[in-house]
């Protein structure tokens, strides 16, 4: 493939990347902020979000379209559900000790992920998009009649693909409005700014943490209903979101929303690039060494601030 | 006597413990004399989660059904044959432990089943550990090539040199000459890539571009620009849970001017040929090591196997038509439970003690005509290289089955023995 058109293809597969990964890093980010939690179970909450998705799309019958707007409404209720029991049975208990809810939510991870495949079984199972057209992308070249268009031969998108593009942006965007506008975002930035002194201005400290884990795994969830027209849900799937998830928080820096939307752009769009260029192994790779970086000069990350 | 005045809790215990033994040993006895009656054990290592789950659910299926064959007809050697399925995760580190399971905790004759190659390379050297023959049906080219050991025998299933240099002829004849190859980044695909290549290139023909990618990998179309402008034929092998994405999206990247495209069915095993985005496969070419769809000239074997089985005519379960089979590959469980029977009668099989007669029965083992033990056709097996030969088809997608086109010889399939096993000692 030309360079031109092949580097257009990593972009767009990039952007895929970059737009899930935003939404789950997004997620993994509010509960640290927030909670001070480390949520290793954060990745099966994606997992939960696939595989209730393709129940809720096979229990529906008609157009694909209904059957995958209700998973997206009913998936991320259900996640963040179970993210809340998690919470009230599970963290509190342990007090929201960072060293207990790591070992907490590592056994969650397998709870869930055991469930998952008594449940739902071990096999890889595909939702139907509600729409997808293959688009072919035209490219400029200057040929014998000056600049012209042509299709090169590759490169194309699914109509689908940019609505996950698409609607990854409006749901940040969403994120942002509720964090910056509403009285819930209020609530949740003063209790990640110092929960003794919430407490005293009368915040239901323990109802915002459960609110918030919640939320943080329906972030998930959301992210794992728009990937799995694409990927099929399985039960082992948590596992790659969580591992750059983590390493999109600790480069944006834990807690940061900037830091972390930055982040997953940077992370997923050099995944997408460097993969389609060189190696999916190398930008593994890459992206591991950047944490490295990061945690060696820039501990609390590109937008994180320092901790007392 | 006085000894046993001074009764202390230790001395206690060792009587009892010598008491134990006594009591036991007219037991032994009488187990010995009763054990042509006991159930021969099987132990069977299979995927049941992990990637090759979908693989592993098929191989249970395939095995229930030989298994009720063979006790129906009275068992083996008189004695009823009983089946221990342990799961391996698709792990090779797990595979290991569940060979050395069979062989300590569960007492098996001999260990079965395992298909995925990097699972059978880790689980080998513990099968001849335990010293338990090691059936494996799992098409690759390690058993013939040497790296195993005389414990591990691939009866009931051809190996991939085998199978690619069969199909190479066929590719380069009526497909193309200049050939990109896509595999699974691990030694199934290796064996592919480089026996494919050489099988090509023996033909006038070469590869182009070798692109692996990891049998976890979700996420396909990143490696499709790797795919050179000139190629003239695609040829495609993939494993894992992500297949049907795989080749979704290798569908989306082409659009309506892709090249010739030949896969091996892997890529689709236990995968609806009439999911949504695979419309571009119709006039594609797979390579099939059993039909999956009945066709036009079925046998009366494959007719009753596949009844045997629970499998329709579309090659999907009888009860739930959504449920693809792995017919391609699982019906080399079906003929080496039967050939297991048979190894075990030849060698008038009665307990762990004979396992090196077993081996030695199966190594004899030649001709095995096409029967209702060998319903995929007929084969050939080589006691030498622990590996048997055997017809392979080509198909070809028409109106959104797989309509076979071509049956290869097993003449096609011979080459030169890399490896004598029957030189090693046990």
């Amino acid at each position: 493939m030309e360079f031109g058109p092949h580097l257009m293809l990593a972009i767009l597969e990039g952007a895929v990347g970059a737009s899930v990964l935003a939404l789950t890093a997004l997620g993994l980010s509010l509960v640290f902020g927030v909670m001070r939690v480390v949520n290793v179970a954060h990745g099966e909450f994606f997992m939960l979000g696939a595989v209730v998705a393709w129940f809720v799309a096979n229990s529906i019958a008609g157009h694909p379209a209904i059957g995958f707007l209700a998973a997206l409404a009913i998936a991320p209720l259900i996640a963040g559900a179970v993210a809340m029991l998690v919470d009230r049975l599970i963290l509190k208990n342990v007090a929201y000790d960072p060293e207990a809810t790591i070992v907490g939510t590592i056994g969650v991870l397998y709870i869930l992920q055991q469930s998952a495949l008594m449940i739902y079984g071990p096999e890889a199972r595909p939702v139907e998009p509600p729409f997808s057209h293959r688009i072919a992308l035209p490219w400029v070249e200057w040929g014998e009649n000056g600049l012209a268009f042509f299709y090169p031969w590759g490169l194309s998108i699914t109509s689908y693909k940019l609505f996950v593009i698409v609607a990854a942006i409006a749901i940040l965007l969403a994120f942002w409005l509720v964090m910056s506008r509403t009285r819930l975002g209020l609530i949740m930035r003063a209790t990640q700014m110092d929960r003794e002194t919430a407490l005293a201005f009368g915040i239901p400290v323990q109802r915002v943490y459960s609110i918030v884990f919640g939320f943080g795994a329906a972030l998930a969830a959301l992210a794992a209903v728009l990937i799995v027209p694409i990927q099929q849900a399985h039960y082992l799937m948590g596992h790659d979101p969580l591992l750059l998830s983590f390493i999109v928080v600790i480069i944006g820096g834990l807690g940061s929303v900037r830091g972390t939307i930055v982040a997953a752009l940077l992370i997923g769009m050099s995944d997408g690039i460097i993969s389609v260029f060189l190696s999916p192994t190398l930008s593994k790779i890459i992206a591991t060494l950047l944490v490295a970086l990061v945690l060696v000069f820039r501990p609390q990350g590109l937008f994180g601030k320092k901790m007392a | 006597m006085t000894k046993a005045l001074k009764t202390t809790r230790r001395t206690l215990l060792k009587g009892a413990g010598a008491g134990g033994l006594l009591a036991a040993s007219p037991l032994l006895g009488r187990f010995a004399s009763a054990q042509s009656a006991a159930p021969i054990k099987i132990g069977f290592q299979q995927h049941s989660t992990g990637i090759g789950a979908a693989y592993g659910r098929w191989y249970g299926r395939t095995t229930e059904a030989a298994l009720k064959m063979i006790n129906d007809a009275g068992g083996i050697n008189g004695r009823p044959v009983e089946i221990i399925a342990e799961d391996d995760g698709t792990d090779p580190k797990r595979g290991a432990e569940v060979v050395e399971k069979f062989s300590n905790q569960h007492g098996c004759d001999v260990a079965y089943g395992t298909l995925f190659s990097h699972v059978v390379i880790g689980s080998a050297p513990a099968a001849g550990e335990q010293k338990i023959p090691y059936f494996v049906v799992s098409e690759g080219h390690h058993v013939a090539s040497g790296a195993l050991n005389r414990y591990t025998l691939q009866p009931g299933i051809t190996d991939v040199k085998s199978q690619v240099q069969a199909m190479a002829p066929y590719v380069s004849e009526n497909l193309g000459k200049k050939v990109t190859m896509i595999f699974p980044d691990f030694a199934f695909g290796h064996d592919h890539r480089d026996f494919f290549t050489a099988a090509i290139e023996a033909q006038g023909g070469e590869v182009l571009e070798h692109i692996a990618v990891p049998p976890s990998e979700t996420s396909f179309t990143k490696y499709f620009p790797k795919i050179p402008r000139e190629t003239e034929v695609l040829y495609h092998v993939m494993v894992g849970p992500a297949v049907l994405t795989f080749v979704k999206e290798l569908g989306e990247f082409f659009g309506p001017s892709s090249p010739a495209i030949f896969g091996f069915i892997d890529s689709l095993e236990a995968v609806d040929l009439a999911s949504p985005g695979l419309e571009f496969l119709e006039g594609t070419y797979f390579w099939e090591g059993n039909p999956r769809y009945a066709q036009a000239d079925q046998t009366e074997y494959d007719k009753a196997y596949r009844a045997a089985v629970g499998v329709d005519e579309n090659g999907a379960s009888v009860s739930d038509p959504s449920d693809v089979s792995t017919y391609a590959h699982m019906f080399g469980c079906w003929e080496t439970l039967h050939i297991i029977k048979a190894g075990m009668e030849a060698a008038d099989y009665q307990g762990p003690d004979d396992r090196q007669k077993l081996i030695e029965a199966v190594e004899a083992m030649t001709d095995m005509p096409e029967s209702m033990e060998h319903p995929q056709g007929p084969k050939l097996f080589n006691g030498k290289t622990h590996q048997v030969f055997g017809v392979q088809y080509i198909s070809r997608v028409e109106n959104g089955r797989l309509v076979k086109v071509h049956t290869t010889s097993i003449d096609d399939t011979l080459y030169p023995d890399e490896v004598d096993y029957t030189t090693q000692s046990f």
